[in-house]
């Protein structure tokens, strides 16, 4: 699909190393030749803002992780510690912290960016699937990092979240107290997980190779959800998608820095600056943000083992997503009845999240139930069904058509 | 259009099913009222005089029972915060006692200095703890460990409107919540009853009055003045670098907006030749010919 490399290598050196390690070619053809369709719009530069945001999280949790020290005792003292005495701690740690709601935010809109137009249809299922196995090591990073505060929300996010195993039957409670190493969370709990969410992100940052791999290999999805035809619906990956990018990267940072600079508390809650106390459980156990969705679904379940069993099926479900949609129209654009149906799912993704927060009672039990059963609609009723009953647009005949208006 | 009418038709039903929970969910304490923080917006900076007056009541009134652990005699002298020149806060200092050991290792006590932290008021927590049957909390964090909740839609228009003080508005608050319980409600024996906090059974007893703590600069000796400076002290107490990340953030926010209009423009340079009508025939293409 990238077609031919057309890099000449300028310099004597390179030109020497390219015959024994052809990486400026590689680079060549991935970040300049590369043909992305001419009619991509902002949504798609979301991949390029999680690309930025990684590095972030990785390179201040580098140096978060040279000041901060994994033992019960110490955990918080040490993150309070960063946060008065190191030298731009505080803009470290709230740069860490805020980053990691930022990155979920720009996955989410990444993640419902492939929905509407239908990015995960073939051949794009291995691509879409890469992402799905990242927005789980992204919720299992993201789950971890915040137990290292070890303040009280951290402690009994761990708890409640790594007790959701004892449900499995048989061998539940074998697992939990293995998951802790020990008979509550603990010392090596905070261990275990300080380990693991130093690993994680290198893994993510294997998984995204492969996830940028395949989309290399089967080109860019497009608002017209149509194929590339010639050189007329296509532009070079630089300048065109560079620049762009780039512009929307800082206007990324823009609300980032916001956030970072003046409302950095604004996501965290406040129980999270008392210590870590076993011994006194807070009034409410909330998770962050980006986990509230999955959260009311969580709840919204009476049963304990079925609930948790929504979970998982709640994100797992998203791996199925290309078999579940029958349409052969890839663009909600062409599609008049998913879009309503996509939209109501945004809505309904949104509505859990605020029912997350809330406590468990109440119409807000009766609420939650409403949208998880539309949650798992959508997927496994509506997408199998609208491929059949559907009358989609006629599709236009190329990309460069639809710029054009020529439809 | 069929799109948004569904859409409205889902806000409109979850707007009128929130507004049933919440008269359908537990009666919370009433909203503390929020006061005007010289430390709050972009451009927040800590009140010097306010943060020393805050200090005075932390010494002669909370520190009894209330540790600030995180906090060394050397913050005192922080020029974006009370501004104690270096010979005050040595001399702070000197006034405490620190436990510590001798050459020999026999336990001492000797005065204070800067780099130590401010002792705390109990020798341990079972000790804290027999007081008043909860230990008193640490109060190093304390401003930003507090907080009610904010409920919708004021928490979507706090992201605009910067407001972060939940904290401080609570805490003054509540110093000045004491009140005589209302009928039919039971105080437990040792409790106190306390208009904002959740429960409204409180193990602290009202712990200022008017008159005592002297203030040297003029300002009121109320328990409304001593509520406010306390709470503007603790803010600065839990977030010490506030002044410097409001500074930095505005230049850093000049900063990117200025760069991201320059890409703006640069990209749209960039694309002219694709975006252009006339130049129909491009993409791929015609980039190639005209590079």
């Amino acid at each position: 699909m990238s077609g031919h490399s057309t890099y000449r290598p300028q310099s004597k050196f390179m030109q020497w190393l390219e015959k024994r390690l052809p990486i400026g070619g590689l680079v060549h053809s991935s970040f300049v030749a590369y043909p992305t369709p001419r009619n991509l719009n902002y949504w798609w530069t979301f991949g390029g803002i999680l690309a930025f945001m990684l590095a972030v999280q990785i390179v201040t949790g580098i140096v978060l992780a040279m000041h901060y020290t994994p033992q019960a005792d110490m955990a918080f003292n040490s993150v309070e510690s960063i946060m008065r005495d190191v030298n731009y701690g505080w803009l470290i740690r709230y740069v860490h912290a805020n980053g990691a709601s930022m990155f979920f935010l720009a996955a989410y809109i990444h993640l419902f960016r492939g929905m509407y137009y239908g990015s995960y249809k073939e051949p794009r299922e291995v691509l879409w699937i890469l992402g799905v196995i990242l927005l789980l090591l992204m919720i299992a990073t993201g789950f971890m990092g915040y137990v290292l505060v070890w303040g009280q929300m951290s402690f009994w996010a761990a708890t409640v979240i790594t007790n959701l195993f004892s449900a499995i039957p048989g061998v539940g409670s074998t697992i939990v107290t293995w998951l802790w190493g020990g008979y509550a969370v603990g010392n090596p709990t905070l261990n275990r997980f300080f380990s693991l969410h130093y690993l994680l992100p290198f893994v993510i940052a294997g998984v995204v190779v492969l996830h940028i791999w395949a989309l290399h290999v089967v080109g860019q999805n497009n608002p017209a959800g149509i194929e590339p035809k010639s050189d007329r619906d296509t532009v070079p990956f630089t300048p065109y998608a560079t620049i762009k990018d780039t512009f929307m990267i800082v206007v990324f940072c823009i609300v980032f820095a916001w956030f970072v600079f003046y409302i950095p508390n604004y996501l965290l809650h406040p129980d999270n600056y008392i210590p870590a106390n076993p011994a006194q459980t807070p009034p409410e156990i909330v998770p962050e943000w980006y986990y509230l969705p999955f959260y009311a679904i969580l709840r919204s379940i009476p049963n304990k083992l079925l609930g948790v069993c929504a979970l998982f099926a709640s994100i797992v479900i998203l791996a199925f997503l290309p078999w579940l949609d029958t349409s052969p129209v890839r663009s909600a654009r062409y599609r008049p009845l998913y879009r309503q149906f996509f939209w109501l799912f945004v809505a309904t993704a949104i509505g859990l999240g605020y029912l997350g927060s809330r406590p468990p009672e109440g119409v807000y039990v009766v609420i939650s139930r409403i949208l998880t059963v539309y949650y798992f609609a959508f997927f496994l009723i509506i997408l199998p069904l609208l491929g059949i009953f559907e009358k989609t647009r006629p599709l236009p005949n190329s990309i460069a058509d639809s710029v054009l208006g020529k439809a | 259009m069929k799109a948004k009418s569904t859409i409205r038709a889902v806000f409109v039903f979850g707007a009128l099913a929130a507004g049933t929970a919440v008269a359908a969910a537990q009666e919370e304490p009433p909203t503390p009222p929020r006061l005007s923080w010289s430390f709050s917006g972009p451009f927040g900076k800590y009140d010097q005089a306010q943060l020393q007056r805050g200090f005075k009541v932390y010494r002669e009134v909370c520190s009894t029972c209330h540790s600030l652990n995180l906090l060394a005699f050397r913050d005192l002298a922080d020029p974006y915060g009370p501004g104690f020149s270096e010979a005050q806060a040595q001399q702070i200092a000197s006034e405490y006692k620190i436990k510590d050991i001798d050459d020999k290792g026999q336990p001492i006590e000797r005065p204070g200095r800067l780099a130590d932290h401010f002792p705390p008021p109990f020798p341990n927590e079972a000790a804290a703890k027999a007081t008043y049957g909860v230990a008193p909390p640490d109060m190093s964090t304390l401003a930003k460990a507090r907080g009610y909740r904010r409920g919708f839609p004021w928490f979507i228009v706090d992201i605009f409107t910067q407001y972060q003080e939940e904290g401080p508005d609570y805490i003054a608050a509540y110093l000045q919540g004491y009140r005589e319980p209302p009928k039919g409600f039971e105080l437990p024996a040792g409790g106190h009853y306390n208009e904002y906090f959740p429960g409204h059974n409180t193990a602290m007893p009202p712990p200022l009055q008017d008159g005592q703590v002297a203030y040297d600069d003029g300002s009121p000796q109320t328990v409304q003045q001593y509520a406010k400076d306390i709470a503007a002290f603790l803010m600065w107490a839990a977030e010490p670098h506030l002044v410097a990340r409001k500074r930095i953030g505005f230049q850093v926010l000049i900063y990117l907006i200025v760069l991201a209009g320059l890409l703006y423009f640069t990209k749209k340079r960039v694309w002219h030749a694709v975006e252009a009508p006339h130049e129909s025939a491009s993409g791929q293409a015609a980039t190639k010919a005209g590079a």
